[in-house]
């Protein structure tokens, strides 16, 4: 039971607010083309909603018009079809539908096409986290938080590097599947500042429902800083080595698979870990020493703990040798 | 089932019922008589809805609050696979034509049986065969793939999915079998003077399904044994590992299994047809728009399969051509729909338990069918793809328009598959509640939706918590009106239930032409057709204005 509690999203941890206050509302729009989606939306809606209430409304209509007398059955209608009829309530919802294919398609064929001098970042899906990383700055890598600047086009290139997820941000209105051995890409301009939730929306195993991180949108001039400060890893002035590991263990997502608490999920507990002995998938058995530490980081699937599969993924060229260091020494202070 | 009914038709001299012209087990295991098939195909499917429809409970109740309650995630992860795979393949497909098709599709037509009955009992221990297999998958540690069984999620899991996916290949040939069977049956074995345009369009939409189960059922064949030769003969085909493609097994799964939304939902259109008509003494409006839209969505239903790969990185120019299609598809379902409130016009409509449920029908199937426009336009389904939306709009569609439908038809056979009536409080009571669940459950699934709650989580943001409550009560309520529907149902075996006679309904349609429950050749002598099953008495023929 206390693994299950631990397994559930915390909303106090993902920080975002609500995203609408009443379940009836739409959501906020905080990209160009939400707008224009929820134009569609609204439009669908109202279409849907008159055509139900005539078609309902002609039901009920008959079903009090024409219920069994009480005693026998009146004479019924010898009416069969009618052509006419028949042909104008084929036709007109075709406009119709022709009518809405064609604004849906246009709006689509924007949501799907870059402008040429848009942001490029790239988005990687794994269980159960998401890597962002931008290329166009060195060493910034972020897990499950995405920053970008406001009122300029966005391109994620997506992929996986286990199974399908996909990548979605409903106050973007903006979806699509990261797929291993592939890429696949999605852009957005963002109109609203802000911290919106990001869901994985392709189901993808065990902790699916805890895959959810966190988009902000900041001013255009405060981008650069606050991507630089996110990004900034390596120790503060005065923090101990174990300080500055926690917060690697945070930024790696490491927690998706590795609790702190003795609880087994998808790998080991690191908890009270180190110097202890494990029993390797081969039978032998390992020390968890600093050497084992440090390969378990940089080629995770070597040596793999008896009782799990070998799911981790590298992190060589993510973790330079002092953040190892610090995670070593957040590991010893797993007591 | 088989001590019960209708002891009293052979008091004077008649035929036996099919239940009792044969004794003993075996004279059930190795029948050939259809209805016999059915009736074991219906005891069959009300188990696995009962057993699906648990599962759903635990799901709705673990949903009621946003935080992990009762199951971990991967015992909710195994519920909802199975909740899906156990309703798709061994309760909805089956369902109408296993049971319902092969009850009554030799009687409407006036036939002794069907074309080939041995190929009739093989399908029905086929079926049989293939739920061992996917019940087993619970003792092998279960299956956590999602119905679908996407790769590369399914071939990497450690769980059951092979044998899963080995069940499903198994279910395909009962399916495959028996849609062969009834279309042969529906050419050949029709009685004297009943041609095409005098069929009952009960017996058209399963004829449609029937086609469908042919041509679309290989492929999902082919898809599995596909993922076998991955898996055991390492030729990288849907892997990314092995340079296989993993979108191209959901080409292959959508090119059978939308088709397969069309073998669930087609015959509870025919149902609704039949029901319609005979409650409220009316000719169906428009037989041959009905007919042939049928017919029309069987053959655009194989061109929709990728309106499911909308976000996946299929081309934006092949998820426009798709969304074009599903666009086409909503014309015949329209008219279908339009034609049935047109054949309310002017009759006389009768209150009971099968009206209720047809008429609860054409409010949930239209939710389902105008839900479906949004997610064809191809951006709104960017947004909605793979929510709660998606959820609502496939349940509205599939328990909104074929469950629905099958419970309606259910009571609507019931005199006849019994000999002896349902109690009609219970069935009336049932209906509302079914009527109230249904819609509070799912209805407030379209809300979280499009505030963009995703699905197959088993905990959630808070923020949806309202919209998950409400729908949890509804659940309750819901499964409250089907047991009142199960034991409405079974009110017929009780020693004061009312006897039905041949014909309670006074309908046209000739499977009400015989004793209730029928003999075990259907008819003393072949009947001979002479109008439309639609032509009742009490329809003015006087060519006068009428009202």
């Amino acid at each position: 039971m206390l693994l299950n509690l631990l397994l559930g999203p915390d909303p106090a941890l993902l920080g975002t607010d609500a995203m609408s206050a009443s379940p009836f509302s739409l959501l906020p729009a905080a990209s160009t083309n939400a707008q224009e989606l929820d134009n569609i939306y609204v439009a669908v809606t109202l279409i849907c909603a008159l055509s139900f209430v005539l078609l309902i409304g002609a039901q009920v209509y008959f079903m009090v018009k024409y219920k069994k007398p009480a005693e026998g059955h009146r004479k019924t209608s010898p009416i069969t079809h009618s052509g006419k009829l028949e042909f104008w309530w084929s036709f007109i919802p075709t406009l119709i539908l022709i009518a809405l294919f064609v604004w849906g398609e246009t709006l689509y064929m924007k949501m799907v096409t870059p402008p040429s001098d848009a942001v490029n970042i790239r988005v990687t899906g794994q269980k159960w986290f998401w890597t962002v990383e931008y290329p166009d700055v060195p060493g910034a890598i972020l897990t499950d938080e995405l920053i970008v600047p406001k009122d300029v086009p966005v391109r994620l290139t997506l992929t996986s590097n286990d199974v399908i997820h996909s990548f979605y941000v409903p106050v973007f209105r903006q979806k699509k599947d990261a797929v291993p051995g592939r890429y696949s890409n999605l852009w957005f301009q963002a109109t609203t500042v802000g911290t919106y939730p990001l869901f994985c929306t392709e189901y993808c195993g065990d902790q699916h429902s805890t895959m959810i991180g966190k988009v902000h949108v900041v001013e255009r001039a405060e981008f650069d800083a606050r991507l630089a400060e996110a990004a900034k890893l390596e120790p503060g002035e005065g923090e101990s080595m174990a300080d500055f590991g926690a917060r690697v263990f945070d930024r790696g997502g490491c927690a998706a698979c590795h609790s702190i608490d003795g609880s087994a999920k998808t790998g080991p507990t690191l908890k009270g870990k180190y110097g202890a002995q494990e029993v390797l998938s081969d039978g032998s058995t390992v020390t968890i020493d600093d050497n084992y530490i440090r390969e378990s980081i940089l080629e995770p699937n070597a040596k793999v703990v008896q009782g799990f599969t070998p799911q981790m993924p590298s992190f060589a060229g993510r973790f330079d040798d002092r953040a190892i260091t610090g995670l070593i020494e957040y590991i010893k202070s797993l007591k | 089932m088989s001590q019960q009914p209708a002891h009293h038709d052979n008091n004077h001299g008649e035929e036996p019922n099919f239940y009792r012209a044969k004794r003993g087990i075996m004279s059930w295991l190795f029948t050939v008589d259809h209805k016999r098939l059915g009736v074991m195909y219906l005891a069959s499917v009300l188990l696995f809805f009962l057993v699906a429809g648990i599962l759903a409970i635990f799901l709705r109740t673990e949903l009621l609050t946003p935080a992990a309650d009762y199951v971990s995630a991967s015992t909710y992860n195994q519920l909802f696979t199975l909740h899906g795979a156990i309703m798709v393949f061994l309760f909805i497909i089956p369902a109408t034509p296993g049971a319902l098709g092969n009850i009554f599709l030799p009687l409407m037509l006036g036939a002794k049986d069907v074309a080939f009955p041995r190929l009739n009992l093989l399908s029905f221990w086929v079926y049989s065969v293939a739920a061992v297999m996917l019940l087993c998958t619970l003792l092998l540690g279960g299956l956590d793939t999602g119905w679908t069984f996407y790769t590369p999620y399914s071939t990497s899991t450690g769980t059951a999915a092979g044998l899963a996916a080995l069940g499903v290949f198994v279910a395909g040939f009962s399916s495959i079998l028996t849609g062969l069977n009834f279309v042969v049956t529906v050419h050949r074995m029709r009685a004297p003077g009943q041609t095409w345009d005098r069929l009952p369009l009960f017996v058209w939409a399963i004829y449609a399904t029937a086609v469908i189960q042919i041509l679309a059922t290989p492929v999902l064949a082919i898809t599995v044994l596909l993922v076998f030769i991955e898996r055991f003969l390492g030729i990288g085909i849907f892997d990314p590992a092995m340079g296989g493609d993993p979108v191209l097994f959901q080409h292959f799964f959508w090119f059978y299994s939308h088709p397969a939304v069309y073998i669930m939902i087609l015959p509870g259109f025919g149902i609704i047809s039949e029901m319609i008509t005979v409650h409220s003494r009316k000719h169906i409006f428009g037989y041959k728009a009905i007919a042939l839209s049928s017919v029309a969505i069987a053959v655009i239903s194989f061109v929709v399969w990728g309106h499911h790969l909308f976000v996946s990185g299929q081309s934006e120019v092949a998820g426009i051509v798709f969304s074009f299609l599903t666009f086409a598809v909503a014309v015949p379902t329209a008219i279908k729909v339009f034609s049935w409130v047109a054949t309310l016009y002017g009759g006389s409509i009768v209150y009971n338990t099968p009206m209720w449920y047809a008429l609860m029908f054409l409010w949930t199937f239209t939710i389902g069918g105008l839900t479906g426009v949004y997610l064809a336009v191809i951006a709104v389904d960017v947004h909605l793809h793979d929510t709660y939306f998606v959820v609502a709009h496939f349940h509205y569609v599939m328990m909104g328009g074929l469950v629905v439908a099958f419970i309606g038809g259910l009571f609507h056979w019931w005199p006849k598959i019994t000999g002896r009536f349902y109690n009609e409080a219970l069935g009336k009571l049932s209906a509302l509640l079914v009527f109230i669940g249904f819609n509070v459950t799912f209805g407030t699934q379209f809300f979280l939706g499009h505030q963009g709650m995703p699905r197959r989580y088993f905990a959630y943001l808070p923020e949806y918590e309202a919209m998950h409550r409400i729908s949890t009560y509804g659940s309750w309520i819901l499964a409250a009106g089907l047991f009142c529907a199960l034991f409405g149902l079974l009110a017929a075996f009780s020693k004061n239930a009312k006897k039905a006679g041949n014909n309670p309904w006074n309908a046209m349609s000739l499977e009400w032409q015989t004793q209730s429950p029928p003999i075990e050749h259907n008819f003393h002598e072949t009947p001979h057709v002479t109008g439309s099953p639609y032509d009742f008495p009490e329809i003015d023929k006087s060519g006068g204005v009428h009202h």
